[in-house]
């Protein structure tokens, strides 16, 4: 049992050792290497536009449910224009860059480990080191830039259609009065409250990012070690978002009261 | 010049190199040959700095690249083209984009010299007219020579073949080892090919050595090898297997 814990916080903490050299070769290539900016581009549209639909319906629901949520509750205390408030603060601070994050590591970050993952069993990722192209440059920063670039984009809009469609709940389906809500809203939502989503979902697409990158670039031999590189993507990226988003939280309100 | 130093490498608990030491002079052929999972081409990996040595030295031209990191080794690797066992093609692109990707990273060429050099390089290994095609389309042996076009095209000092003639029928084998051999004429390549098909082995290599356990066990040419009365390398250019003595018994 010793020995098998010993093995795991062995793995455990080498892994971290290597993200950290991942992350450090990340850096040397941005200040080393310009960045191919076709390959950038190219990933903004995988990364970005092909998780419109997806992040756009999740941050659409979310709202929906927020709001009807918030308004039930608020309703026992007189307070019902005050929902969409609550729904653009939590959207725009917590749930936006959260669920952004979490759909991304699903979509994307499985994707991404699968790939390189793929790359690494076939040789492919040899390869290119042997024709001379570093894999850091040539297939980690542009995957790890155009996550950066899209997910506050994607967030934004996952935020917008969030309170539009509670907005559309709040007025249609619960008939609270459309201007006292609009006003609140207005009256409430901080701009600090939409950066701090915007500053927690960088982070996150940087999350995404390395992991997935990292779990690819690792991953171990066959058709298993593809699947298990996907799966801790996965699973990995979800937890760590879930977890600095709290520590993020604690430090954004106080550097943006 | 390639020169190999006490090179030593384990994975885990697994020694697999115990001290490597060679040398290959400018434009010679050399056949390495071994047992499978021997480390071959854990040595083949290590002259162009793919695998880092625990320990040793791995000397291109008098530079030790063992210490190197992934960007010292860029212009390293420049020298070198590499044939890989499964043809390592990026699957995501065509055949031309394949053969071209060195090329089109050095930016200094037009589209059309890239596509003359390209049908040139892909008409010398007999597949010209596939530039469209991806991988997935093509037979094993059709992969294996693309991606002998895409390591010749920009005409490297020393080529690398891991495994060439694995998984492919006779015919396809033949059709590599030529290939194999016209590139050490035509280009006055160096040429370090890993393999344990004995034929193959014995026409494109004019040195074979020979890894057993982890180390150097033979330096020969090709007639002295196969003539060897020592019963390791007898019994592997031979395949007589240690069942058959069981057999016998």
């Amino acid at each position: 049992m010793t020995s098998v814990a010993k093995q795991y916080a062995r793995d455990w903490l080498g892994g971290i050792g290597r993200g950290t050299i991942l992350c450090q070769e990340i850096v040397a290539s941005l200040l080393k290497a310009e960045p191919r900016w076709r390959d950038v581009i190219y990933q903004m549209y995988f990364i970005g536009v092909k998780s419109q639909s997806v992040v756009a319906l999740t941050g659409a629901f979310t709202g929906m449910a927020l709001c009807a949520q918030t308004a039930i509750q608020f309703h026992k205390v007189k307070m019902d224009t005050a929902t969409l408030a609550v729904v653009s603060v939590g959207m725009g601070s917590e749930l936006g860059p959260v669920l952004t994050g979490l759909m991304v590591a699903g979509r994307v970050g499985a994707a991404v480990a699968a790939e390189l993952g793929t790359m690494r069993v076939t040789e492919q990722i040899d390869a290119l080191r042997t024709l001379a192209a570093n894999p850091i440059d040539y297939l980690v920063v542009p995957r790890f830039l155009a996550t950066l670039l899209v997910m506050p984009l994607l967030t934004a809009g996952s935020i917008c259609l969030g309170i539009l469609a509670a907005y559309l709940v709040a007025v249609y389906l619960l008939g609270i009065n459309q201007t006292y809500l609009w006003y609140n809203m207005k009256h409430y939502t901080d701009t600090n409250d939409m950066l701090t989503g915007m500053i927690k979902t960088f982070i996150f697409g940087g999350i995404v990012a390395v992991i997935a990158c990292y779990k690819g670039l690792n991953c171990p031999q066959g058709a298993e070690g593809v699947g298990k590189a996907t799966t801790e993507t996965v699973v990995f990226a979800s937890i760590t978002i879930l977890i600095s988003n709290f520590f993020l939280t604690m430090v954004l309100q106080k550097l943006l009261p | 010049m390639i020169e190999v130093r006490d090179l030593k490498k384990r994975f885990g608990p697994l020694p697999v190199l115990q001290g490597v030491n060679f040398s290959i002079q400018s434009g010679e052929a050399i056949t390495i040959i071994g047992v499978s999972g021997g480390g071959k081409s854990v040595l083949l990996k290590h002259l162009v700095g793919l695998i880092t040595p625990d320990s040793g030295q791995v000397l291109i031209d008098g530079q030790d690249i063992a210490p190197m990191d992934e960007r010292e080794l860029v212009p390293i690797r420049r020298k070198f083209g590499m044939l890989f066992q499964g043809a390592a093609l990026f699957d995501s692109m065509t055949v031309e984009e394949n053969v071209a990707f060195v090329l089109n990273r050095e930016r200094k060429y037009t589209a059309d010299e890239i596509a003359t050099r390209v049908a040139e390089a892909l008409d010398w290994v007999g597949l010209d007219g596939t530039q469209k095609k991806k991988p997935a389309e093509l037979s094993g042996g059709m992969r294996k020579r693309v991606g002998l076009a895409r390591a010749v095209i920009y005409r490297p000092e020393i080529l690398l073949y891991d495994e060439p003639t694995t998984g492919l029928d006779p015919i396809a084998s033949d059709t590599i080892d030529h290939l194999i051999i016209r590139v050490v004429e035509k280009l006055k390549a160096t040429s370090i090919a890993v393999t344990h098909d004995m034929r193959s082995a014995r026409r494109i290599g004019q040195r074979i050595l020979m890894l057993h356990e982890g180390r150097i066990y033979a330096d020969q040419k090709p007639d002295e090898l196969f003539k060897s009365q020592d019963p390791v390398i007898y019994r592997f250019v031979n395949g007589i297997s240690e069942m058959k003595k069981y057999a016998e018994l």
